[in-house]
C-alpha cells in the first residue's frame, strides 16, 4: 500500500462499503422520520426500540435458534468429521459432495425444498411451523461449515498422538476425550461460531420455513421495510454493526497479538540458536 | 471408543432426511399436478417466464463481473501490504458483510430514493431529480454491494499465496504492469476466481429480496417468481417447484461449464 493509487483506490472502496451503513446510523439520531433531511439530534429511536415487542420477540427468537441450531449442527458435524475422516477414499468423496450440495445450492431452494418437506411432515403427523422447523433448517445448513472447519484439524492430527497415550495407559475413551477433542477444538470452535453468524444473518431459508407464528429478527426487519419504515430500524441496525466491529475487531486485535508473540517467540529461539 | 466410520451414520441420515428428500420433493412436485398425477405441464408453463430467467442470468452476469473488476484490484493490493495491516484491511472488509443483508440493502432505498441523500447531493448541483431506484441498474447495484466481499476474500486467500520473488523476477524479466497481471498474477489467481465467481453468481442469480427492494416490483427475477407461488399472492407449489429444478439446473449447468473452463486454464499452465 505504498502508492498513492492503491490508497485512493482502496480508500474509495471501504468508502462504498461503508457509507451506507453510516448514513444509516447517522439517520438514527435524527429527530424527524426523514430519510433524508436533518431536522435535530435524538436518541428517542433507541428508547422505542426498546419499547418495541415485536423487535424485542423476534431478537430473543433469533438467540434461541441461531443457539440451539449452532450446538446440535457442531455435535453432528463434529461426529461427521470424525467418521469421514476415518474413512476410505471412495466413500470420503461421496460424503464431502453431499457436504457441498446445501453449501452451493441456492438459498431459496434450499428454502422451498425445506418448506415441502416440513409442509409433508405437517400432514402426516402434525408437525408445527415454527421453532422447531426453523432449528431443523438451521442445523442443515451449518452443519457444512462445521465439517469444513473440523475436517483440516484431523488431518493435521498426528495420528501418533493416540497410540502414545494410548502405550501410556489411556483406554480408547480417555484418548478420544483427552488427546483428540483437545487438538481439534480450535476447529470446533470455529465452526461453532460460524454456525451462530451464519443462523443470525440469514434470511431466506427462515422466511420459507418460519410458518407465521415465530419470526426472526431478520424477517422482522423485511416486514418493516415493506410496511411503516420507522428510524427504529436504524437504531437497531446502529446497535447491530456496533456489536459486530466489536467483536471482530477484538478478534483482530488478539490474533495480532498471538501473531506477534508467536514471532517474538521464534526470534528469541533463533537469537539462543546462534549464541549455541 | 474407536473412531470409526460409524460415526457418520446420523450425519449421513440427517443428509438424506433434509437435503436429497427435499430436493426430491422438488422434483417431485415439478413433475405432477394438485392431483398428484405425472404431468410436464408445469415445466411447459415455464415458457412463460424465460424473459424473467433470461434477465436473472443477464443481471447476476453482469454483478459477477462488475464484483470480478472491482475485487481484483482490492485483493491484490491487500495481499502486498504488510502482513499485520493485512488482517486489518479483511477485517474491514468482513464488518459489512457481517451487518444484516437486509438493513444493507434498505439502507441503499433510503440513499437511492427520490428524496433520498444522493438525490439531495445531486440536487445541490442543479441536477435531478434523477430516478435512481426501481430499476435493473438499482438491482444490479445491490447485488455488487452484497456479494463484493465474496469476491475479495477467496481471491485475496489465493494472491496472499504468491510469491513476491515471483513478481520480482517478472519484473526483472522486463515485464510491465499489464503482462505481470496478465501472464503471472491472473494465472495463478484463477483457482480464486473460480470460487470467487461462484460465490457471486449463485446468491446473485436467485435473489429476490435484493429485487424486491431496489427493483420495486418493475424487475422481478426468477427468486421473485418463484416466492410467490410458495408464500406469494399466486400460490402453486407445483410450478414453484418447476422453476425452482429449472434455476438448479441452470445454476449446475453454468457452473459444470465454469468449472470445465477454469481446469482448463489449469492445465494450460
Amino acid at each position: 500500500m505504498r502508492k498513492l493509487p492503491s490508497k485512493l483506490y482502496m480508500y474509495a472502496l471501504y468508502l462504498f462499503l461503508y457509507l451506507p451503513i453510516l448514513v444509516l446510523i447517522v439517520f438514527s439520531f435524527n429527530v424527524s422520520k426523514s430519510r433524508s433531511n436533518w431536522t435535530g439530534f435524538t436518541l428517542d429511536w433507541y428508547v422505542k426500540l426498546f419499547h418495541n415487542e415485536t423487535i424485542l420477540t423476534s431478537l430473543r427468537n433469533t438467540v434461541i435458534v441461531a443457539l440451539a441450531a449452532s450446538i446440535f449442527a457442531t455435535i453432528l458435524g463434529t461426529t461427521a468429521a470424525l467418521g469421514i475422516n476415518s474413512m476410505k477414499k471412495h466413500s470420503k468423496t461421496v460424503f464431502m459432495n453431499l457436504t457441498y450440495i446445501p453449501v452451493v445450492s441456492p438459498e431459496i431452494i434450499m428454502g422451498v425444498s425445506l418448506m415441502l418437506l416440513f409442509q409433508i411432515f405437517r400432514t402426516s403427523f402434525g408437525f408445527q411451523f415454527g421453532f422447531a422447523s426453523l432449528i431443523l433448517a438451521h442445523i442443515s445448513f451449518d452443519v457444512p461449515y462445521v465439517i469444513y472447519s473440523v475436517l483440516p484439524k484431523l488431518r493435521g492430527m498426528n495420528p501418533s498422538l493416540v497410540e502414545a497415550a494410548q502405550d501410556l495407559g489411556c483406554n480408547q475413551r480417555q484418548a478420544f476425550f483427552k488427546v483428540v477433542i483437545p487438538e481439534i477444538m480450535p476447529g470446533i470452535f470455529t465452526g461453532f461460531l460460524m454456525s451462530v453468524t451464519y443462523s443470525v444473518d440469514d434470511f431466506v431459508v427462515s422466511y420459507f420455513t418460519s410458518g407465521t407464528n415465530v419470526q426472526t429478527l431478520s424477517i422482522t426487519i423485511e416486514s418493516m421495510t415493506r410496511l411503516k419504515v420507522s428510524p427504529e430500524i436504524n437504531a437497531l441496525s446502529a446497535i447491530i454493526f456496533l456489536v459486530i466491529c466489536v467483536i471482530l475487531i477484538t478478534k483482530n486485535i488478539l490474533d495480532n497479538r498471538k501473531l506477534r508473540r508467536e514471532q517474538e517467540q521464534f526470534r528469541a529461539a533463533q537469537r539462543k540458536e546462534s549464541m549455541v | 471408543m474407536k473412531v470409526s466410520k460409524v460415526f457418520a451414520v446420523p450425519y449421513a441420515v440427517w443428509v438424506l432426511v433434509f437435503t436429497i428428500i427435499p430436493l426430491g420433493l422438488v422434483i417431485g412436485f415439478a413433475l405432477t399436478d394438485s392431483d398428484g398425477g405425472f404431468t410436464l405441464q408445469n415445466l411447459f408453463d415455464m415458457s412463460d417466464y424465460m424473459a424473467v430467467l433470461f434477465r436473472s442470468i443477464l443481471f447476476a452476469i453482469i454483478a459477477t463481473v462488475i464484483c470480478l473488476v472491482l475485487a481484483f484490484p482490492a485483493a491484490y493490493i491487500i495481499s502486498r501490504a504488510k502482513s499485520f495491516n493485512q488482517s486489518s484491511l479483511i477485517v474491514l472488509i468482513m464488518v459489512p458483510m457481517w451487518t444484516n443483508f437486509i438493513l444493507r440493502t434498505y439502507a441503499w432505498m433510503t440513499l437511492l430514493e427520490s428524496n433520498g441523500l444522493i438525490n439531495k447531493f445531486l440536487g445541490l448541483f442543479g441536477i435531478g431529480p434523477l430516478n435512481l431506484i426501481n430499476n435493473g441498474g438499482a438491482v444490479i447495484l445491490g447485488m455488487v454491494y452484497n456479494y463484493l466481499p465474496f469476491m475479495i476474500l477467496p481471491l485475496y486467500s489465493v494472491m496472499v499465496k504468491i510469491d513476491s520473488s515471483v513478481i520480482e523476477a517478472a519484473r526483472d524479466l522486463g515485464s510491465n504492469n499489464f503482462n505481470l497481471v496478465r501472464r503471472v498474477i491472473l494465472p495463478l489467481s484463477m483457482p480464486g476466481i473460480n470460487s470467487g465467481i461462484i460465490a457471486v453468481f449463485i446468491p446473485s442469480v436467485s435473489t429476490f429480496v435484493i429485487s424486491r427492494m431496489l427493483g420495486g416490483g418493475t424487475n422481478d427475477l426468477i427468486g421473485d417468481i418463484i416466492e410467490s407461488q410458495f408464500l406469494g399472492t399466486s400460490y402453486n407449489p407445483h410450478l414453484g417447484s418447476a422453476m425452482a429444478l429449472v434455476l438448479m439446473i441452470v445454476v449446475i449447468f453454468l457452473m459444470s461449464l465454469f468449472n470445465q473452463f477454469g481446469s482448463e486454464e489449469e492445465a494450460m499452465l
